[in-house]
Formats: structure tokens, sequence, C-alpha cells
């Protein structure tokens, strides 16, 4: 007797979110209304989500409009983050548009008299034999879409999709190159107020008492708004705003702060905190464990990161009574909403959060803070919208960093240099402190009004949704045995959240740095090294595509390095595999990046080519120049000056292959390349220069460190 | 307050203002010209340039009065999407971003160098653009979009 085959399942969002008309409507003549939970962040994602509706539906893609997303009314789809907007909205999307383009199908045959079989659909025009026809749209008011999915329709096979697979151009850039406003930034709202928190220079540091004789003199100046430790001005201009902030600084009396770590001994630091362990996997296999071994350790440092996007944080809000409406730049509304709701003490159905675009998202940057700051600072509007726009100085200091980690990997190495054993160990603060998530609020204002809420100290995702810290640290090699533990720390002087791959850069930095220095010692070529170590077809074919695509390995030239990484995203998500070429002696440069992904099915190539660029040039930049610097009192680094980013001149040439699976489902692009390219320069320094740098960023002082520590 | 008066996209503008404001104020809160982008306030980022004359120059450190007088063009006076300047055609060609945030100042900056400088090599576009921030790594589509305005500039 045969198992009875499984009930077709719901993708996640869609069991979620089931009702169809949350994510399509017919509306007007000629257009579809497609709403997904996922959001712009500036990887391109509303683009190809249009392209997969318009692909089911058999609609030109000009008929489609993207509704931004909104609690008022958007499926909840949690948070756009972790490479996954393809995997959860495209796949939703995907059945959603299949199961209304059977019901619609359904009714035209009725209509029609035709069997269903027999019609096909042409860009929404429904016909059949006999020149038969009706549309969408025709039929739209007899077709309720207020139903539940019920997973009993099926999407097209590969062959027969026409947009999903191909290039297209993305729907948001004409309106960027012709300034027609998009942006939160540049958004016009009648009435509109402008806002001004003040934040300390002292890291940690509470308002205590504030003078506000200065700021009242201010002309244009509509209120001071105070909640304990939070303050803020209301002004009619941005202006006024700012001259009003001004001196409000001049009048205020601050706390102590709390200390910062020694900049030059992370590692110190990080290993010295009281932290809670977790063991996240181990192997064993017997045959290793006989075998004589050496072993290998070495610790590898990724510093705090920041987010420093080219915008600052901005958010609107305006009141009514005790119902407030947000206008934000948040990765998830409903999960800013729940968080609102905790601080404001208001059921959540009182606020409603809409999303507006604003600059490139890393992670959880300030843009959840800045919209509870415009919530506390339009209560002092009378009802009239407030926007807040937080300055450069305080978007470099007081948004959440990406974590810093010391990585420490100790090989068991036999007589032939061969890998018997692996040990991972990562002690850093945890990579997630995201809002919606908890029962206390994670907004930066709560931990400052006047009963507030503690900092809350960030955490890690579990395994199953890629860890934290983690992410990436158990090796997608068939080593013969590892362990792979996790420090995460309970004190977070530096405020800390997700920033791209969590902790994936650091731990494939780690790994592909180790790996590469045994394959040196066993004179092996670091490529044939891998492959030989790897099982996966599709993680080999990666590796085989990248060392094609860059005539692997060219000639030694003196003054030039050639060095390779590769990992697959979180283990589950998109092969990506580098090869960096860098010249130089002290300053180095990296000159060009050869990259091969396999993200299944690419719904845009030239979105994903995008994505993987964008990728390995923000991970260079990470490479070579970045580093959050403190004191021991506050963030220095608060401009770009302090705090520089790789530039045009320095930018490397970026060349990107898709390996193809137009039959295996999408995975996300946009953390894919950091931790392979980080790797590939980080060993094409070794090849170049012979030394090796396991502390980032990879500048000329560490360059010259690791060449005196080597002699 | 005394009135500045400047040429902005082609047309007479005056402003009543402190002379010590900034055009960038002048422009986003006063005028709704908000193409040019606050991304520092400090002039190190680029998003809120504009050309004056044929340079580029920030407008987020820009006093008033050394504005007047001047030829000020933003991204709204570079063309529209029925008469696109041949920069905005080529960054849709060759989709030369990702957030775009920083795009405005990025055309502005080719806009000045190809008014100087009509055939520019790769490396001279990487120059003229190199005070121009881009954080999400459009570096090399954006090169290439300007290449290809030049090229179609110096076709037509």
């Amino acid at each position: 007797m045969s198992a009875p085959s499984p009930a077709p399942t719901l993708p996640v969002s869609l069991a979620a979110n089931p009702k169809l008309s949350s994510w399509v409507k017919l509306i007007g003549e000629g257009r579809v209304a497609i709403s997904p939970g996922k959001v712009e962040i500036g990887q391109g994602i509303v683009t190809a989500l249009a392209q997969i509706a318009a692909d089911e539906l058999d609609v030109d893609i000009g008929r489609i409009e993207m509704i931004r997303a909104s609690t008022a009314a958007s499926p909840n789809e949690g948070v756009t983050s972790g490479s996954l907007s393809i995997q959860q909205s495209g796949r939703a999307l995907r059945q959603v548009c299949a199961e209304v383009r059977q019901r619609f199908l359904t009714a035209a045959s009725e209509r029609l008299g035709v069997d269903a079989s027999l019609l096909e659909i042409q860009d929404g025009t429904i016909s059949g034999p006999g020149n038969v026809r009706t549309s969408y749209w025709e039929l739209a008011d007899d077709i309720s879409l207020d139903h539940d999915a019920n997973a009993g329709a099926t999407a097209k096979i590969v062959a027969k999709r026409t947009v999903a697979g191909h290039s297209v151009q993305r729907v948001d850039i004409p309106d960027k190159v012709f300034a027609r406003p998009r942006f939160i930034h540049d958004h016009p709202l009648p009435d509109l107020l402008h806002g001004r928190v003040l934040r300390p220079d002292i890291s940690g540091a509470r308002l205590i008492a504030l003078d506000e004789t200065a700021t009242r003199a201010v002309p244009g100046l509509v209120a001071i708004v105070r909640d304990g430790g939070f303050a803020g001005v209301i002004a009619d201009s941005e202006v006024a705003a700012e001259a009003a902030l001004k001196a409000l600084r001049s009048g205020a009396t601050w706390s102590a702060g709390e200390p910062l770590p020694d900049e030059d001994d992370l590692a110190g630091f990080l290993k010295s905190q009281p932290v809670e362990t977790t063991v996240i996997d181990t192997r064993t296999t017997a045959a290793t464990l006989e075998k004589a071994a050496r072993p290998l350790r070495r610790q590898y440092i990724r510093p705090d990161i920041a987010h420093a996007s080219i915008a600052p944080s901005c958010a609107m809000a305006r009141w009514d009574g005790d119902r407030v409406h947000v206008w934000t730049h948040s990765q998830g509304v409903y999960l800013l909403r729940a968080d609102l709701a905790i601080v404001l003490k208001l059921p959540a159905e009182n606020i409603v959060v809409e999303h507006m675009e604003g600059a490139g998202c890393y992670g959880h940057n300030a843009a959840d803070d800045v919209a509870l700051d415009a919530v506390l600072l339009a209560k002092g509007a009378g009802g009239r919208p407030v926007r807040v726009q937080w300055s450069r100085h305080d978007e470099m200091s007081h948004a959440p960093f990406g974590a810093a980690m010391a990585i420490e990997i100790e090989a068991d190495l036999d007589a032939d240099n061969e890998i018997v054993g692996w040990r991972h160990a990562i002690w850093s603060n945890g990579h997630a402190a995201r809002p919606g998530r908890a029962a206390q609020p994670a907004l930066l204002a709560a931990t400052e009004i006047a009963s507030p809420y503690p900092r809350m100290i960030s955490t890690n995702p579990p395994a199953a949704n890629g860890g934290g810290g983690d992410r990436n640290s158990v090796p997608l090699y068939d080593l013969p045995a590892w362990t792979v533990t996790s420090h995460r720390l309970l004190t977070m002087p530096v405020r800390t959240s997700a920033l791209r791959t969590l902790g994936g850069q650091g731990n494939v930095f780690a790994i592909e740095s180790l790996l590469d220095e045994i394959a040196a010692l066993r004179g092996e070529d670091p490529i044939a090294f891998r492959l030989r170590h790897l099982r996966e077809e599709r993680a080999k074919e990666v590796i085989r595509a990248a060392a094609r695509r860059a005539q692997w390995k060219p000639q030694k030239q003196s003054g030039i390095g050639h060095g390779v990484g590769f990992a697959r995203y979180k283990n589950t998500g998109a092969y990506c595999a580098a090869i960096a070429e860098i010249e130089g002696t002290e300053d180095i440069r990296v000159k060009r990046l050869t990259l091969a992904v396999d993200v299944g099915e690419a719904i845009n190539p030239d979105g994903v080519i995008n994505q993987i660029e964008g990728g390995a040039i923000q991970a260079t930049s990470w490479v070579l120049k970045e580093r959050v610097r403190f004191d021991r009192t506050r963030i220095t680094s608060t401009s770009w000056t302090d705090y520089p980013i790789l530039t045009f001149i320095e930018v490397p040439m970026v060349d990107v292959e898709i390996v193809q699976r137009a039959e295996i489902e999408p995975v996300g692009a946009g953390e894919a390349a950091h931790g392979p390219v980080t790797a590939a320069i980080a060993n094409a320094v070794y090849d170049c220069l012979g030394v090796r740098v396991r502390d980032l960023p990879i500048t000329r002082d560490k360059i010259i460190a690791a060449m005196e520590l080597a002699s | 307050m005394p009135t500045i008066q400047f040429q902005l996209n082609g047309a007479a503008a005056a402003v009543d203002t402190d002379p010590d404001q900034t055009l960038l104020d002048v422009l986003r809160g006063r005028l709704g010209v908000t193409s040019p982008h606050f991304g520092c306030g400090a002039g190190e980022c680029g998003a809120c340039y504009v050309m004056v004359g044929d340079r580029a120059m920030a407008s987020c450190d820009m006093p008033m009065w050394s504005v007047a007088d001047k030829d000020v063009v933003t991204v709204e006076g570079l063309g529209t999407a029925e008469q696109p300047h041949p920069l905005q055609r080529a960054f849709i060609s060759e989709q030369a971003m990702q957030c775009g945030y920083c795009v405005s100042g990025m055309l502005i900056s080719a806009a000045a160098l190809l008014k100087r400088n009509p055939s520019p090599t790769e490396a001279e576009v990487k120059t003229a653009l190199d005070r121009n921030l881009c954080r999400c790594g459009s570096h090399n589509r954006i090169v290439r979009a300007v290449l290809r305005a030049a090229a179609e500039m110096a076709g037509s």
C-alpha cells in the first residue's frame, strides 16, 4: 500500500495571508494591482515580483501597479531581509496568480460556453475557438477574490514563462532619473512640519536637565517636545528645526555615559565578556579519531561595520486623536507597528504604518528608530504631520552597527596536512535586535522616554533561519569532524543588530582563509583543494564557472595576486564563488572581481547581476576601508571623512556569471557575494605579498603589521 | 531679508532669504526642487550636487549669497521623460542604480563633465565622479551609463 500523497501546501507567506484579494486586485480598465508584503529597499524586488505576477496572469508587465506595503491592507510578510523576498513573496504571488488565473478561466468558460482547456489568455484577454473573447476586466465584477488560496492551481511550467527569467527594466528607475519624488525624503504632505531629536555625543548618556530658554527664541519654532530623556523640536521648516536643535543642545545637561571597549583590542574585549554559549553543530566520524594530528590555530577579526546609507533615516507621522499614521522606510511595517503599539500603549489597530522608499537599506538601520521619533514629536504638532530626518552624525553613531566578531578556528592536520578535525568558535554580540519580535520594543527612543524600556541586547536568529553570529559557520565542506560554537555577548556597549549577511561575512572570511592556508601548506591549488572537499554539484559548478571565467590560475606576476572564496549563503541560499585580482605592495588595490552565482531560477537576471555586483563592491569597501571607530566614551566615525567608503577610482571591475537553473526554486542574491569576496581578497593578498591578514579591514597598517610578524 | 536672484533650470528665480542659508535648503524647502538630496550636510557625499555653470558643486554647504546671478541646473532641468537628457536615457538603459538616492548627484557630476569634456575616457569619468559616494555598489554601471551618453551625444 502506498502512502497517500501529501496535501499540497501553501508557500509560507500565503499560508499566513491566504486571501487572494489581499495580494491581487483587478483595478480600473486594464490594470492589475499587486500588493506584496515585502518592500523595495533598493534591491529591485518590486520589479521581480511584478515579473512573476505578469507571467502567471499573462498580462503585460506595464499593466501591473505595485502597491507599497501598509498595515492598512497589505499581507503581513514580516521583514524584508535575509535574501528571502523572492523565496517568500515570490512563491506566494506565483501561487496566488495561478489561482486567480484559474478562477478567471473557469468563469470565462461558463460565460463563453467554451471548455476552459480551449481558452488562452494573452495580455489579460481570454479567447477561444470561434473568436470568442472576454477579459479579466470584463469578468472582474463577477468574480470575488475574497477567497482563501487552496493550493489547487498549478503555476506555469518553466518553458511557458515569458517574463520571469528574463531581464526587464526596473519599474522604479524612471522616477529616479527624472526627479519624480519617490523617496520618503522628497514626499510632500500638506501642512508638513519638521522635527529634530536631541541625542548625546557620549555613548549611553541620558538627558538629565534641559534649559529651553534659547530654543524658545528661535524663529519658526512650533514646539519643544520632552518625554523624560527624549527631547526634540518641531518647527515650520528644516532650517528652523536645525537652528532650534542647536539651541536645545546648548541647554542640555547629560549624565555620564557608559564606557566603550578599546577599539584596538576588539578580540580582547569580545573574549572577556559574559556570554551565552551555544554548540551550533558537531560532526564526528570514527575514521579520523585514530589519526595523529597537530593543531593549527588561527584567529580572525571583523570590526563593527556601519550601514552608512547615503541618506540619513527619515520618517513622517500624523496624529488624529488617538490614532496615528506613520510613513517609514522600515523593512517591516507590521513589526514596527507592534513596537509602536507597546511604546504608545495603544492597540495596533490605532496605528497605520505605510512604507515609502528610502535610500539603500542593508539591514536594521535607524529607519525604525526615526519612525518612533516622528510619532513622539508629532504629539506636539496639533494634528499636523511631522517629518523627522536624522543627521549624518546621528546616523553614523546612534543607528545599530553590524557586530564585531572574533573567530577562532583550530584545524587538526594529519601528516599530509589533510584536515582531520575542525573547531570553529565565534565571540560576538548578537546580530539581531529588530523591532516587533519581543515583549519590549527595540526602538531607540523607547530607552529615552520617562518610563524607559531597557536597551534590547541583540540576540541571534535560530539556526533554522540561518543563524546570526553563527551564520555560515558550519562548513559546507565534507570535513571528517567539526565542532562549531557560538559565544553571544550578554553586554552590548556598542549597539548592534542585523547588517547584510549577519555573521556570514566574518565566518566565510575565517573558513575560506584557513582553507587557503592549508591548501598552501599542502602545495595544492586552492580551487582543486576546495573541489576535492565539496560534495554538492551546484557548489562545485559555481567555483568551476568562476575559475573558467577568471582563467584560473593566471601566470604569477610580481605585484599581482589572485585569491578565491566560496560560500553558499546561509548554507541554504545562493551559491557564490569569487576570484579577486589585486595589485600592490603595502597599499593594495582590488583590480577585478570575477564571480559566479547560482540562485536557482533567476527571475530578473540583470537584477541578480546588479545585486551581486553591488554586494561585491560593498564587500570590497568593508574589507579595504571600513571599521566603526570609537574612543572610550563615544563613537568617533561620524562623518564620511572618519568612515570612508570605497570611491569610483578604487572600485574594481566586477564580472558576474549566472549559473541559471530555471527548474530550481529561486533564492535571493543580495547577500551571497559578501563572504566569498572578502575571503577572495584576503587570499589574493597572501598570493601577492606572502602574508595573511586576519584582522579586517586589510589596510596598509595591517599589512605592514602582518609583514613584521612574518619576518 | 535681501532678495537673491539667480537662474534656475533656465528660468529666472528670486528668493528673499538669509544670505547664509544654503542653496539646498532653498531648493528643497522653499522652491520644492527635490532632486538634490541631503546626504551629509558637509559636502562630502555628492547627493546634493547641482551644476553651477559647468561645475558640479555641493549645494548643502553653498550659501545663497554665493549663488547670486549664477546659473544653477538640477536634474529637474536636465530633461523630462518626454525629452530626456542622453544621461537620463543611458542611466535607464544601463539600469545604473540600486536604490538611486545618489543618482541625481551622479547625473549632475556627469552632466558637468560632459559639458567640459564631451568625450571622456573611462578614467576621466571615474575621476569626475570620485566625490559622489554610492553605497549600493552601482559604480561600474554608472560609469558605463556616462560613457554611453557621451557616445550618443558625439554621434548625434
